[in-house]
């Protein structure tokens, strides 16, 4: 501990109950009033409205949504890498998704990102990652363990690919801080990713792919991926 | 400063006094506004005092930094008003100066406390007041063409005392007035009392922005329920060599309706 | 940076230049509609706001105990903490770090409180680099100036300047004015410094106490590859971040994004709350927090200007500014321009200093309408002038009554002892009235810009009087 710890806390605590007899500021014991929802959506939805709102915001975000639940987000996968002319995508360590004919060479990320530096940020055209949940309010995928999901694969590749099982769409940010238990077991970098990356700053004329992906294509499933 | 929209007020039955409280700028530079304050107000039947007594609410040594003389000038106010009739103010910002700063400017001083706090509750701009208690039934005058309007909405005013939103009601009782929007309607003039002569480079920039707004409108006729504002924007106008002139809204509204009392 | 000294200077030169002028109407004309069509239902805006003030004074009454609980929870999670009280102490701090880390460079995410303490002139004046990676920071960078906006840095640049810019500075491009290919040169120069760079720095947005997280919302993905990619990511911030609860956090965030950018969320929200750990195959090795005092403590001591550390830093109120609007960010030579600027920098630079930016208001409360957390911006102006004037009563801060000026004083002791004499102020309405003729046509600063005053041939009083028997 050093002395500039014990300085500023000191000064802090040497006007504690200033605060009381003021009219604009919170007396120490008044609790803070419950949350009003500044959103459309108060309480649970129904799972046709989360997918529409989910999409919703996530298209208002420039993301591009595609539902795969009638048949495989695998074959989905491969049409959108043809298309996109994907030739090296990046998977998840735990993937288990196999080539395909004319498909694009596909790498794991399996080892520490100090050794696969290079091909990530010099050689990869895309990414792909499983979402841990959404937010339906904002069009908002999370992704919460860099195990499974190394935190890289939904930033450093020009393209990102982010398969969603529609049942972990959540109403709101709020909803899912009361019922995920993040306040118990905090993962080490827990990102919420609204679109794609994004900047406005030259003459607030917006660009796609400032530093992040230029595009993010949302592939919805049902079940685990 | 809390945004008037948090408390909305509620308003008594019609008086039968009310006070006058003229404020120091129309005193001085305006007094044709008071005296239409008070006809617009015994048209109504309302019989109104006007003490003598008084001089400003102090607002010009408050927002300066000098609390003791914006203290000392308010409080020779205080006994000026005495009872429960409504005090009447014909211009926004001192109106809010009276309802909102006042009980603040005197909240140490335990004698005078009660007395400000008493004024501060009966504080009326005048729009509000004609509005909200006196409901005035305006009808258009036959005799008069009909005209076109810019209402410049003061922003302490407006924040304070939502004259923006009595204002507009009041000159849509009158079906021969159509009121242009300016651009940027809520931004400030740029007086802000001492602040026009410590920044004149900023003010002078602000004031005549808002002068090409008011003027693009084309409106034939600028009125405000602000005395300050007035006479910046007045002064604005007058050395730009403009047609247009601000008129404060007391005079206005007596002109149109006086025909038709 | 110029000293907000030359306040009165800058302000005339911007006001001057119209296409300056006409620059900052348009973003901050494009950034209060994008805010406003946030804010459909005023009703449901003021209800947020609410929550907004109370959760920002709920964690600063607590604020002690809580820096204490986010210390406790950060180190826990393998994050070092540091306490500076100045700016210099913060950069000390950061060059140690740095040196140890063997870094020569570092990269740097948007941090306003970075700027504040000057981090990029000591990184250098100790031989480190420090190269700015957000998009317009990188700019302002690269054209050796400081940002104007406290969200959008380069807002005073038009693409075509920037176009010129990039093609005098980076080497091997070629003058283009298109928007998305200036983007992608920064894009490309920046990725390879993100890849190689051993140090990366952020600010904070919001610290959570319960949980030891730092949490930052971005757009472009800067943040996230500084705090992600090297090996050692340090994060500044100000004391007055901490809240104590994760439940506090999204109506902050509902409430920043939207006053600042008129987005209902950005692109990335970032929580960290650890640096990597075992089984993890990316993300900082080392993570450390700087927590700065730099005045802040001084903010909280006195109760009528404790609400300035509710500030959450969203640009609304310079956005809204009409003074900020004529004048520009540069203007005011402080790192945190606007009516945030002029709250906060009198204690970080002092009274003396800042004497000329606490009276450059016209007191319009068009911050303290927008303000997302309810800082009565005007209330606070007024009492840091009264503490400029030396009249504040109570706590005085250093250097108060700084701004007294003799003149001034005294024009108000006179203005008192005539305005508080009800019999002198009518005979001074009565002189004033009947030598109205007498007004001269020079009145000072006013009729540079305007028309003479010139008083009524009668005083209200007067009229009132001659008029009817009304008292």
């Amino acid at each position: 501990m050093n002395t500039a710890r014990e300085r500023i806390l000191g000064r802090l605590r040497s006007h504690p109950s200033a605060v009381a007899s003021s009219g604009h500021l919170r007396p120490n014991d008044l609790p803070v009033p419950p949350a009003p929802t500044f959103s459309a959506i108060s309480g649970s939805l129904a799972l046709d409205d989360a997918i529409a709102s989910f999409r919703r915001g996530s298209e208002t975000f420039h993301a591009e949504v595609i539902d795969t639940r009638a048949g495989d987000w695998r074959q989905t996968l491969a049409e959108i890498c043809a298309a996109k002319n994907v030739r090296h995508l990046v998977l998840p360590p735990q993937s288990d998704l196999m080539p395909w004919p004319n498909g694009p060479e596909l790498r794991k990320f399996e080892q520490p990102i100090e050794n696969f530096k290079r091909e990530l940020f010099d050689d990869t055209d895309a990414g792909l990652t499983i979402a841990d949940g959404a937010i339906a309010d904002t069009g908002t995928l999370f992704q919460i363990d860099p195990r499974t999901t190394p935190r890289t694969l939904s930033l450093v590749p020009p393209i990102h690919f982010c398969v969603l099982n529609v049942n972990r769409i959540l109403p709101t940010l709020q909803s899912a801080v009361a019922s995920e238990g993040w306040q118990v077991a905090m993962p080490s970098n827990l990102v919420f990713i609204t679109g794609p990356s994004k900047t406005a700053d030259i003459q607030q004329t917006l660009a796609y792919g400032a530093h992040g992906p230029k595009e993010l294509v949302v592939l919805l499933t049902e079940g685990a991926a | 400063m809390t945004a008037a929209h948090n408390s909305p007020r509620r308003y008594s039955e019609k008086p039968s006094d009310v006070y006058l409280f003229g404020t120091c700028v129309l005193d001085l530079f305006d007094p044709e506004a008071g005296v239409s304050a008070v006809q617009l107000l015994e048209r109504e039947g309302i019989r109104v005092h006007y003490p003598q007594d008084q001089t400003c609410c102090g607002q010009p040594a408050y927002t300066s930094g000098f609390p003791d003389e914006a203290r000392a000038v308010a409080k020779a106010q205080l006994t000026l008003f005495p009872g429960t009739w409504p005090v009447i103010v014909p211009s926004g910002s001192c109106a809010g100066m009276m309802r909102h700063h006042w009980p603040r400017l005197f909240a140490d001083d335990l004698t005078n406390l009660p007395r400000a706090e008493s004024i501060a509750s009966r504080t009326f701009e005048l729009t509000e007041f004609l509005l909200n208690v006196l409901h005035v039934e305006w009808k258009p005058s036959a005799k008069q063409k009909p005209e076109t309007v810019v209402l410049h909405t003061s922003c302490s005013a407006r924040r304070e005392m939502n004259t923006h939103v009595h204002a507009r009601a009041l000159l849509a009782k009158f079906g021969d007035v159509e009121v242009k929007q300016q651009e940027h309607e809520a931004e400030c003039c740029g007086f802000g009392g001492s602040f026009s002569v410590k920044h004149p480079e900023i003010s002078a920039a602000m004031a005549s922005d808002k002068a090409d707004a008011l003027e693009a409108t084309g409106a034939t006729t600028l009125v405000s329920a602000d005395a300050g504002c007035l006479l910046n924007l007045n002064g604005t106008l007058e050395k730009r060599g403009s047609a247009l002139r601000g008129q404060h809204i007391a005079t206005y509204f007596w002109n149109k309706v006086k025909e038709g009392a | 940076m110029n000293a907000p000294i030359t306040f009165h200077e800058n302000a005339r030169r911007v006001v001057a230049n119209p296409v300056l002028r006409a620059s900052f109407r348009g973003a901050m004309d494009f950034l209060m509609a994008k805010r406003a069509a946030q804010f459909p239902d005023l009703d449901a805006f003021e209800a947020l706001r609410t929550q907004g003030e109370a959760i920002r004074q709920y964690s600063l009454a607590r604020l002690p105990d809580l820096l204490e609980q986010l210390e406790a929870n950060l180190t826990r999670n393998g994050i070092q903490v540091h306490w500076a009280e100045t700016p210099k102490e913060a950069c000390q701090i950061i060059i140690d770090i740095t040196r140890k880390a063997g870094g020569d460079l570092v990269v740097k995410g948007k941090s306003m409180v970075s700027e504040e303490v000057e981090l990029n002139h000591a990184l250098e004046a100790a031989g480190i680099g420090a190269l700015e990676s957000d998009m317009g920071e990188y700019i302002v960078q690269l054209a050796g100036e400081k940002p104007s906006h406290i969200i959008m840095p380069a807002i005073h640049k038009t693409k075509e300047e920037i176009a010129r810019l990039f093609a005098e500075k980076v080497p091997g491009v070629a003058y283009t004015d298109s928007v998305d290919e200036l983007i992608q040169i920064g894009r490309r120069v920046l990725r390879e410094k993100f890849r190689d760079t051993k140090v990366g720095l952020s600010g904070v947005n919001v610290a959570i106490a319960e949980t030891g997280t730092l949490c930052l919302v971005e757009n472009e993905g800067n943040g996230r590859m500084c705090t992600t990619v090297p090996e050692v990511h340090i994060a500044i911030t100000g004391i007055e971040k901490v809240v104590e609860k994760l439940e506090h956090l999204p109506p902050l965030m509902a409430l920043l994004t939207r006053s600042a950018t008129g987005q209902a969320i950005t692109t990335y929200f970032n929580w960290i709350s650890s640096p990597r750990r075992e089984g993890e195959l990316d993300g900082p090795k080392e993570v450390h927090l700087v927590l700065l005092d730099n005045g802040r403590s001084q903010m909280y001591t006195d109760e009528r200007l404790r609400a300035t550390l509710q500030c959450i830093r969203c640009g609304a109120c310079m956005n809204h500014c009409p003074v900020y609007t004529r004048i520009g960010g540069h203007a005011y030579g402080t790192t945190y321009p606007g009516p945030i600027g002029k709250m906060v920098s009198p204690h970080m630079l002092g009274l003396d200093a800042t004497k000329d930016l606490v009276t450059a208001s016209s007191l319009c409360g068009a911050c303290g309408e927008v303000c997302p957390v309810k800082i009565p911006i005007p209330d606070i102006l007024m009492q840091l002038r009264r503490q400029s004037q030396g009249t504040a009563g109570g706590i005085q801060l250093p250097a108060a009554g700084s701004g007294r000026r003799p003149l001034q004083s005294m024009a108000f002791k006179l203005w008192a002892g005539l305005y508080a004499r009800p019999l002198l102020y009518r005979i001074f309405g009565f002189f004033a009235t009947r030598l109205r003729g007498l007004t001269p046509k020079w009145q000072g600063a006013w009729t540079n810009s305007r028309a003479p005053l010139r008083p009524a041939a009668q005083t209200l009083h007067e009229r009132m009087r001659l008029s009817t028997t009304r008292d």
